[in-house]
């Protein structure tokens, strides 16, 4: 069948299906997902180190030089014990909860531009499918907590619920200060246009390009982000969803091995998109923070991947200092702050650009 | 077949089996995970027929937040199912009519639909590449049609303070927190160093 061939042709690159001029889309995918899982075990090793190092300990140290390769041991050790499934749980959806979030987390790689134009897929409407996808990570855990019937599960879910869905408001309105200032929902056109124009441009001296980042004009923007995207991923200090002090494990308590693997493992890969996010909306995504010889030397991905890590950083030593929140806290800073606050920035925002065209092209491009 | 094709047996199939599951399923649970896999799906259909910023809403909109929130209240109420069958039965010819007067609606307006003259030939136009959806959305709703959204607007708004005088209760005699009292608390006012000698207590 037609369709069959031209899939493979698209997919796959092999030659004789009418020689593909694109590399295929599935070694494409394939290199990301691996690099993706190879910086994430490192990341989650880094998180362990971070949270170690704040209170005096030496961390994972035993497997391998400095401990480098305990994520890996972890893999093994999770991929190798017996998958417990409780007798009253929902089966189908106790397994299916795992993968939904593994995989949610995974499929928002797919617009993250890496370096200029390397994005699996550079869609018009990227930060608008990254929403989208960040706002179903809610449903792994819902399910997974509804399906183990138990109860800390239960109340972990219906934390889940609530929290997540409060902070998605304000990171919505946070994306759309900065869409405003760009004029294009694509993610290669975010990061461009703040290389563009911006603080340095004004002052004259462009090659200072970490001058014209976002972070600087929309600086409380960035710190409502920040926090609210450490709320949306669940972690310390919002971590109520999983809290040990009183919920056991919350929705995880009754996950064991690989179901357990693909649940940390998918929240880690989307903290680190939210990780990416920031640095596209916020950090200027793949450009060097100078723009003179010895930064530009480094290519694109190395320097997104070490802001991704800078940020990644931040959120490590958030969970390292900062105490757990009370719930009705958590409440109350989301909607009676965060959504006040992101809401007067959108409207001054508006306001600024309609009167002095400062947007991108006009806020038109 | 071409890809697009494909496609579009594949999610409008999934569509209509999941709104079929989401009415026969036993479990409630079940029946909203159902019914978010026919949004998901109809986004699907969206994407295909090109309107993809229509396509992302739906999901953000109403997988991401409205059924969340159906899931919440579906996952606390305690049903019995066996109750809930036995009176399906009696409601079934009120289900029917309801299903036909629906049937019978969408029959005449498939029916009563016309191509405005002045658009007939519009299918030929070159379609500006450097407009997309989400601009070409923009463009008109904020202008042309900014009544209507703003009427949009306040009926919603006019929902949400119905939603919220139902079941806002002013009960008297319950301790509350002042946020502000308790952020503004000094160290001074409340800790005390104290030294105490060995064996001699406070």
């Amino acid at each position: 069948m037609d369709f069959i061939l031209s899939a493979l042709d698209y997919l796959l690159g092999i030659p004789f299906l009418g020689w593909g001029e694109q590399i295929g889309f599935v070694y494409k995918a394939l290199a990301l997902l691996v690099g993706l899982l190879i910086f994430t075990a490192f990341i989650l090793l880094g998180d362990r180190k971070v949270w170690a190092a704040v209170q005096m300990r030496r961390g994972p140290n035993v497997v391998g030089p400095f401990g480098l390769l305990q994520s890996f041991a972890d893999l093994i050790k999770f991929g190798v014990k017996e998958a417990v499934i409780p007798a009253g749980a929902d089966k189908v959806l106790f397994l299916l909860a795992p993968l939904i979030t593994a995989t949610l987390a995974l499929a928002g790689w797919a617009v993250v531009p890496v370096d200029n134009g390397w994005a699996m897929a550079n869609i018009n409407i990227g930060i608008l499918y990254l929403l989208g996808i960040s706002s179903l990570g809610v449903y792994g855990v819902i399910i997974g907590g509804w399906a183990s019937n138990s109860k800390y599960p239960f109340f972990g879910a219906l934390r889940a619920a609530a929290q997540m869905v409060s902070y998605e408001v304000s990171i919505g309105l946070v994306i759309i200060t900065v869409l405003l200032c760009v004029g294009s929902l694509n993610l290669n056109d975010i990061v461009i246009a703040q290389s563009e124009m911006g603080l340095a441009h004004a002052l004259g001296v462009p090659w200072l390009s970490f001058l014209n980042w976002f972070w600087l004009p929309l600086f409380p923007m960035f710190v409502v982000f920040y926090i609210s995207a450490l709320a949306e991923t669940n972690r310390p200090p919002f971590d109520m969803v999983e809290g040990e002090s009183e919920l056991v494990a919350g929705f995880m308590t009754e996950y064991s091995s690989t179901p357990y693997l693909l649940f940390m493992l998918g929240e880690y890969i989307a903290i680190l998109l939210m990780c990416a996010m920031t640095t596209i909306l916020f950090l200027g995504g793949w450009a060097a923070p100078i723009d003179l010889p010895p930064f530009t030397w480094i290519p694109g991905v190395i320097w997104f991947f070490i802001k991704v890590s800078l940020v990644f950083f931040m959120f490590a030593m958030a969970k390292a200092i900062v105490p757990r929140y009370r719930y009705d806290q958590l409440m109350r800073i989301g909607w009676k702050l965060f959504l006040p606050l992101s809401l007067l920035m959108v409207v001054i925002v508006a306001f600024v650009l309609q009167l002095t065209g400062w947007g991108w092209h006009g806020g038109i491009a | 077949m071409t890809l697009p094709l494909f496609f579009f047996y594949v999610f409008s199939a999934i569509t209509v089996a999941s709104a079929f599951m989401v009415i026969s399923a036993r479990n409630p649970v079940h029946a909203v995970l159902f019914l978010i896999l026919a949004f998901v799906n109809a986004a699907g259909l969206f994407m295909l027929a090109g309107a993809e910023f229509l396509a992302l809403l739906l999901i953000v909109v109403y997988v991401g937040a409205v059924a969340v929130l159906f899931l919440f209240v579906v996952m606390m109420i305690d049903v019995d199912f066996a109750e809930l069958k036995s009176g399906l039965l009696s409601y079934a010819p009120i289900g029917m009519v309801v299903g036909a007067i629906l049937f019978l609606e969408l029959l005449l307006v498939a029916g009563s639909f016309v191509i405005a003259p002045d658009v007939v030939g519009a299918g030929g136009l070159p379609i500006d590449a450097t407009m997309d959806n989400t601009r070409a959305l923009g463009l008109v709703l904020y202008t042309r049609y900014v009544f209507l959204f703003q009427g949009a607007a306040a009926v919603l708004l006019v929902a949400m303070i119905g939603a919220i005088v139902l079941t806002l209760r002013h009960r008297t005699g319950i301790k509350r927190q002042s946020t502000a009292s308790q952020l503004g608390r000094k160290p001074s006012e409340t800790v005390r160093n104290v030294k105490v000698k060995s064996g001699q207590g406070l």
